[in-house]
């Protein structure tokens, strides 16, 4: 049986496992497992349905659409997202960062850069902002989009772009909110050692969010 | 072979501290329990769908009938097919799962006691919400695999397949969380010495279901998700008509799921199966290493079959040899457990219990289903017999020869470990064989009315096409499983409280869940066994003989033993129920969707602040 | 009270030392050094495609699709392995990724074979 979850971790050394590995993290691979299979099928959409709506906007190329004469540009902005890319790339840095953090939490610092990085508090805060700031830049670009002609119902393009963003961005909103809480136990009890699986685990999702990312970056962004 | 002359109890032991009463079971947090809670729902919904086939086959009786109108008619397939799936069989399944996973590889529960729970109240919540519009004749009338764009709202414009999308969706989440917590369970709770090649058929299984659950359910989540919001917001997946979609994604993202999810509901009768034949035949499963070889290759291989299912929408001759082929060579895993059953109860010393009747002709009517199946697999045959009753009697023949006969075996052959009672064995065999007849009537004449070119799905036809013999000889053999089913269900309850007492191993099987008391203690093993052998009854050496002494004593509790079990917790229910009630409000008031979500989130973080048990050391 | 079974689940045997969970330090912790090398990296990297992507004669040619594929492929492995922690892990972990991930990757290519993305020259 697996230990309680957030009291302490020291009770998973009580219970027998055939691995020697607590079973939640082998619960948070298979479910990242799962979410492969589930970001695949809405990037293949994505892919299928690509260069294959009827009315503009593209996201690539301009439209002009033939009822009232207006040109519509390419939608995408490479630059604006490469920064937001850049940001959640960072947060993951600032993730594992945290994650080091409370593993030596116990440790003594012995100089200010040690203390600095020895902050737990600090880089989960660092992580969670950096996320909303990601969330940011996703909700600009959204609302520009929209503003620009294209919502989720104009064309197959905006339908599989809204809806795999979409999903991406929820998934990292959960993220925040699993950070927030763990911050939330930080300040309450403080994180140490005997937490890491707890960190360690967030951690884990919020990398495959990020690496989900990259995916979607290159296929949707760059690749025209 | 321990059969100690004990006296177990009905469920609902003698010792102090075992739970009664209903809070008990809205609260548990016990595999066993909730292993029997699926065992009971499965099994009304396993009734229900069956109401809804004996209806069908009454209108298909004779030609031109009009018991039903047409549009009911809809209904009633398409909830015969959804309820079959997903509320019986797939249920039957967990509650084996549940019940016998932790038991066969020497565990106390599985990895994540409450999830389980949570998994089980999801289930109940999404099957009443699936099935009540029925009664209101709104019920899901899209067949049970739902293609878009026929199910988009121009096409279906009132709330049928909201109903149905929903529902489904809801069912998703209580497979996959069950699906991580097996998954979970078999990786890291297997006693000391059961290595992956020694558990039992049945976890190892179980085991690849987990795997093709992981996989496939995520696909038909996002198909689902497409259609939802075709339907509610007007996006664009599946609009043919005005934004060029493509008629064929809703296809190939549910059968990307659907073939694997046949394969779901087949693998573990198949395991069930290879612990009936052994124990029956009093020999060891022939060929073990080969079971297990097969059944992961027919899961990778079934991730690439799935457009054998649409070679008649013009796929190209590429696509169509491909999964023609791939779909031939999935036969041979196959056929390969057929004659490993065989060998196993070749010069065996056979007992015709009513279990090993079940199992026997579980490779007797597979093998039917299976030779349908590879007529299908060619591309230019299968030209005529898609959508024709043809097609029908090859999935009855695997999913009602195949997994629903393995699962009657299961029962027979596990109630008394679970109940600690024998059920009946003549009314068994009446059972088994009023079963077998109906079976072989209602579904073998399908082969000919849909060889002669009866569609499916239609609900009357002209007479003198040449269908109406034999859709006759259908609606009677439907008419016997009603009288089949009360006898079982007859059996069933009365042996739960008057059959002959069980003991710990009534048929003389060899794995570790016949070594403890039926039905079972709280924590399962008094003491964790050491593994030795794939047979650790028929083979263990002194070791293991000395577990099954220890575990074999009755009247242990948990404080006796030193052992500390899990809280009881209402909070999974809550979850399930928070979860549900927002999906239900996508469909009625939207409030609804904030009070579910608040209830969801708030019981949520409550489950997950407090601990799984008892503080110790 | 019996001690053998005094701690839940533990087996009698003398295997239980063996199998006792230890705690999360498997093997070679990545440092701060790696950590931030790894995100330089990273960085390098994307700014390399995007700086890919502004130049028109190689967005045209053949080798710009294949390019970034490999290069985010590159990124996706190097999170998965160093942040993620797979390069240092129980190798469990390393089977509960890659077979999903082959599995979704395939049907990624499937899909676009079906759907008349991807094009293989038959005679």
């Amino acid at each position: 049986m697996s230990a309680s979850v957030t009291h302490t971790s020291a009770p998973a050394s009580h219970h027998y496992t055939t691995l020697g590995i607590d079973s939640r993290k082998i619960a948070i691979w298979a479910f990242i497992g799962s979410e492969c299979m589930l970001f695949t099928s809405l990037i293949s959409t994505y892919l299928i349905y690509k260069g294959r709506s009827v009315v503009g906007p593209f996201p690539h190329e301009t439209w002009t659409d033939p009822t009232t004469g207006h040109v519509l540009k390419p939608i995408l902005n490479i630059p604006v997202t490469s920064a937001s890319t850049f940001v959640l790339l960072m947060s993951s840095l600032f993730m594992v960062l945290a994650l080091a953090a409370v593993q030596n939490k116990e440790k003594p610092k012995r100089n200010r850069g040690e203390r600095i990085l020895g902050n737990s508090k600090l880089w989960l805060w660092m992580t969670a902002v950096a996320g909303t700031t990601f969330l940011g830049f996703q909700a600009f670009e959204f609302t520009s989009f929209v503003h620009e002609g294209l919502s989720i119902r104009t064309n197959l393009f905006g339908s599989s772009f809204f809806t795999l963003t979409g999903f991406h961005g929820a998934h990292v909103t959960a993220g925040v909110l699993w950070l927030v809480t763990l911050l939330a136990i930080d300040y309450r009890r403080g994180l140490g050692s005997r937490d890491s699986l707890l960190v360690d685990i967030a951690a884990l999702y919020w990398h495959f969010v990020d690496v989900i990312w990259i995916v979607i970056f290159t296929l949707v962004y760059l690749i025209k | 072979m321990a059969t100690t002359a004990i006296s177990a109890p009905a469920y609902g032991g003698e010792y102090s501290g075992e739970q009664s009463g209903l809070w008990s079971w809205l609260s548990t947090v016990d595999h066993k329990r909730i292993g029997i809670l699926y065992l009971y729902t499965a099994l009304f919904f396993f009734m229900f769908g069956g109401v809804e086939a004996v209806i069908i086959r009454a209108q298909l009786g004779a030609p031109n009938q009009h018991l039903v109108s047409a549009e009911f008619y809809n209904q009633l397939f398409t909830m015969h097919g959804t309820t079959m799936i997903f509320l019986a069989i797939m249920p039957l399944s967990s509650a084996f799962f549940n019940f016998l996973i932790p038991l066969q590889i020497g565990a106390r529960d599985v990895a994540f006691p409450r999830l389980n729970a949570f998994s089980y109240w999801v289930y109940l919540f999404a099957g009443i919400f699936i099935t009540i519009p029925i009664f209101f004749a709104v019920a899901p009338n899209g067949g049970w695999f739902g293609y878009a764009p026929l199910t988009t709202k121009p096409y279906s414009p009132g709330l049928n397949i909201d109903f149905w999308v929903i529902g489904l969706q809801i069912l998703g989440v209580s497979s996959l969380a069950a699906a991580f917590n097996f998954l979970t369970t078999i990786i890291n709770l297997r006693a000391p010495g059961m290595t992956l090649m020694r558990m039992p058929m049945f976890t190892w299984m179980a085991f690849i279901v987990q795997v093709l659950l992981v996989l496939a359910f995520p696909v038909i989540t996002i198909a689902l998700v497409f259609l939802l919001f075709d339907r509610s917001f007007g996006t664009n997946f599946y609009n043919t008509v005005s934004a060029g979609a493509d008629p064929l994604l809703w296809q190939h993202l549910f059968w990307i799921f659907g073939h694997p999810e046949v394969y779901i509901l087949v693998l573990p009768a198949f395991g069930l199966v290879s612990e009936v034949l052994p124990t029956y035949s009093k020999k060891p499963l022939f060929g073990y290493p080969v079971m297990v070889y097969s059944g992961i290759l027919i899961a990778v291989l079934g991730f690439g079959v799935w457009a054998h299912h649409m070679f008649a929408v013009g796929m190209g001759p590429i696509a169509d040899t491909f999964f023609g082929l791939t779909t031939m060579l999935i036969a041979i895993p196959t056929g390969v457990k057929i004659f490993n059953w065989i060998a196993t109860m070749a010069q065996g010393a056979i007992r015709y219990t009513t279990a090993m009747l079940f199992g026997i002709s579980l490779v007797a009517l597979f093998t039917i289903g299976g030779i349908s199946g590879i007529m299908h697999s060619s591309p230019p045959a299968d030209l005529q017999q898609t959508d024709t009753y043809f097609i029908v009697a090859h999935f009855h023949y695997v999913l009602f020869g195949g997994s629903i006969m393995g699962i009657f075996a299961g029962i027979y052959h596990y109630f008394p470990k679970i109940m600690g009672r024998l059920m009946d064995e003549k009314l068994g065999k009446i059972h088994f064989w009023l079963t077998f007849i109906a079976m072989n009537l209602t579904f073998f004449p399908m082969h000919f009315s849909g060889m002669l070119g009866m569609p499916r799905r239609i609900y009357t036809y002209d007479a003198g096409q040449g269908w109406d013999l034999y859709n006759a000889m259908s609606t009677a053999g439907a008419m016997i499983f009603p009288i089949a089913m009360a006898i079982f269900l007859y059996n069933f309850f009365v042996s739960r409280k008057r059959g002959e007492i069980a003991g710990s191993n009534p048929w003389g099987a060899g794995t570790l869940e016949w070594t403890i008391p039926s039905p079972p203690p709280e924590y399962n093993f008094a003491k964790i066994p050491t593994v030795t052998s794939r047979y650790p009854i028929w083979e263990g050496k002194e070791v293991d003989h000395a577990d099954a002494r220890i575990n074999a004593q009755e009247g242990k509790t948990p404080a006796d033993l030193g052992i500390v079990m899990p809280y009881n917790t209402i909070k999974p229910l809550l979850v399930a129920l928070g979860l549900v009630i927002m999906f239900c409000g996508l469909i009625t008031t939207r409030a609804l969707i904030g009070v579910g979500a608040a209830l969801m989130i708030f019981s949520l973080y409550s489950w997950l602040l407090s601990p799984l048990e008892p503080e110790h050391h | 009270m019996d001690n053998h079974a005094s701690m839940t689940n533990l087996p009698d045997s003398a295997e239980a030392g063996a199998h006792a969970p230890h705690a999360e330090e498997e093997h070679a912790h990545p440092t701060w050094s790696t950590y931030w090398k790894v995100a330089l990296i990273l960085t390098l990297i994307t700014v390399g495609e995007v700086w890919a992507y502004y130049i028109p004669s190689f967005v045209a040619g053949r080798g710009f699709i294949p390019t970034l594929l490999i290069l985010s492929a590159l990124k996706f492995t190097i999170v998965v392995m160093f942040y993620m922690h797979l390069k240092y892990d129980a190798r469990i972990f390393r089977v509960l990724f890659t077979g999903p991930l082959l599995v979704a990757a395939i049907t990624l290519i499937g899909l676009m074979f079906l759907f008349g993305h991807l094009y293989i020259k038959v005679m």
